[in-house]
């Protein structure tokens, strides 16, 4: 405890700046738990494993021999495809289900996908490349490139994520969807199908963060499970139908992460989201900036 | 004068609930019909029916000579029929302009652009609001918006679930003038489900009166308003 008050200035900097470095990992895992919230109402506990073998496909594509982004881009690409197969092979079955069937459907999936991987490429901890140079960033003593890098990557899905469904058709489709099912059929839109391309999106998603997460945590079948909950933090603090929110609950819960880290020890690092997610729960259950729909009748 | 709309042996159930009964019903291209009845007689049973939604249907329904009973509710809204439901229907969160541009989300023309000053010519009002959040507008705004969003499809047929529900005398008069209005200068066939029988049979040329999923009484608008005792008995004015 004492390390945490002596801790100096520059230290202080340093947890700071690479706790919201790891925020951009949970904030993307956060946006892509949220995506699918907002629409089913159902918080995809399989999210993690979707991003783990996503990034098994990336580090398979890179063994091949191609560029990091060829590869990159290529496992965009299998993400989403394998996040809408999901929605339409498995869980559209269970949309009008009770919540515990479709929560049993969630961990079934997960449990499926991690021994997948587990028995695809072994459990082995595997290191995963970064597209970034290894030095400190610009001599910087507080910030590695890769660090720098997680963050540029963070806030350009984000943007991505913005434009298409704040000037997209396809992107407004999918908002009506989410919000109004009933409606959205009868202006013509197939909501299956917008369920589906969320699920897609949110695979997508969940693959960047999976592959950003691999280069500092290593590669293996149960690299996402510590980032899923703090991901899912992430989500309840920015409240989990408010995706601008996901965005900023993601460093918040790093930055927190990383202060406990160093103020209680690494040990308990994980029990700081257990505790948030609590803690929110109780004091302000639609979190920091959970919207409230103003309705009339 | 065909029929743009015609059922034979309508029949719809909410699980093992039978609701209606064997409608036969015609709507006549660019005519306007009111389909009157107390509160469970079955008329927005009747509108979700002909949409193949939340409701299961049998029977015979066809537009402009082609059976549409079976479609699901998307293509049957790109075949050109425009539904304003029961309680709006309003995206909430969403701004004015978006909600109207949903409802032209099925069309690939180069007309929509022009078609927003259309609607707003129509409902001024929607255009002073339209960034706002759909959510707040008033209950007669959000119909007007419902009304809107239903045009921007260019539909040959507007089916109308009582869009006279819970507004003011006035807004309804003139929600009404602007039906006709939208009915003459475009020729859009309607369908109109009301609980104002009064305002209703002034609007529509034709009118079906439904009792328990029955059609009890048909025939032109006129004939029915000025028959006192039917208008004693079922339509309470």
């Amino acid at each position: 405890m004492p390390a945490c008050f002596a801790m100096p200035g520059t230290e202080l900097l340093h947890q700071v700046l690479s706790g919201i470095a790891n925020g951009g990992i949970y904030a993307s895992v956060a946006l892509a738990l949220v995506m699918i919230y907002q629409a089913t109402h159902h918080v995809n506990f399989a999210q993690g494993e979707m991003a783990m073998f996503s990034t098994y496909i990336a580090l398979l594509l890179i063994n091949l021999g191609l560029p990091y982004w060829v590869a990159f881009f290529l496992t965009l690409v299998f993400a989403f495809v394998f996040g809408l197969g999901i929605e339409r092979l498995v869980v559209r079955w269970f949309n009008a289900s009770p919540v515990l069937s479709v929560v049993a459907v969630f961990i079934g999936l997960l449990l499926i996908i991690n021994g997948a991987a587990g028995a695809e490429f072994d459990y082995t901890i595997k290191p995963f490349p970064s597209p970034f140079p290894s030095n400190a960033w610009y001599g910087s003593p507080f910030m590695s490139s890769h660090e720098v890098g997680m963050i540029s990557v963070t806030l350009i899905v984000l943007a991505a994520v913005f434009v298409f469904f704040r000037f997209t058709p396809l992107g407004l489709a999918m908002r009506a969807a989410a919000q109004n099912p009933a409606s959205s059929r009868l202006v013509g839109v197939r909501v299956g199908w917008m369920l589906a391309l969320g699920w897609g999106l949110a695979g997508l998603i969940g693959a960047v963060a999976g592959m950003m997460a691999a280069h500092v945590v290593y590669l293996e079948p149960n690299m996402m499970s510590g980032i899923l909950l703090y991901g899912f933090a992430a989500a309840l603090i920015g409240g989990i139908d408010n995706p601008w929110g996901a965005a900023l609950g993601g460093p918040i819960v790093g930055v927190l992460e990383n202060l406990a880290g160093a103020c209680i020890g690494t040990e308990l690092k994980l029990s700081v989201a257990l505790v948030t997610i609590i803690g929110v729960l109780t004091v302000r259950p639609s979190g920091l900036f959970g919207r409230t729909l103003v309705t009339r009748v | 004068m065909s029929a743009i709309l015609e059922t034979r042996g309508l029949s719809a159930a909410y699980g093992s609930t039978k609701v209606l009964q064997g409608l036969d019903l015609a709507v006549e291209q660019g005519g306007i019909v009111t389909l009157l009845g107390a509160n469970g007689a079955g008329k927005t049973t009747t509108l979700r029916a002909l949409c193949n939604m939340m409701v299961r249907a049998s029977g015979e329904i066809r537009f402009n000579d082609r059976r549409i009973d079976g479609s699901a509710t998307e293509d049957i809204v790109r075949m050109g029929i425009a539904h304003v439901p029961d309680g709006r229907g309003t995206f909430v969160s969403l701004s004015v302009e978006e909600n109207l541009r949903l409802g032209a989300y099925t069309r690939r023309d180069s007309g929509v652009a022009q078609d927003y000053e259309r609607v707003y010519g129509y409902f001024p009002r929607l255009k002073e609001r339209r960034r706002q959040q759909a959510g707040t507008l008033s209950g007669g705004e959000q119909q007007m918006l419902a009304i809107s969003r239903a045009l921007m499809l260019r539909p040959k047929l507007l089916l109308l679930d009582e869009p006279s529900f819970g507004l003011a005398p006035l807004v309804v008069q003139e929600i009404f003038r602007i039906l006709r209005t939208i009915n003459k200068q475009e020729g859009v066939s309607m369908l109109l489900v009301e609980q104002n029988a009064s305002i209703a049979l002034e609007l529509a040329d034709h009118a079906y009166l439904l009792e328990t999923g029955r059609i009890i009484l048909q025939g032109l608008s006129s004939t029915i308003a000025s028959d006192e005792s039917v208008r004693r008995a079922y339509l309470g004015y």
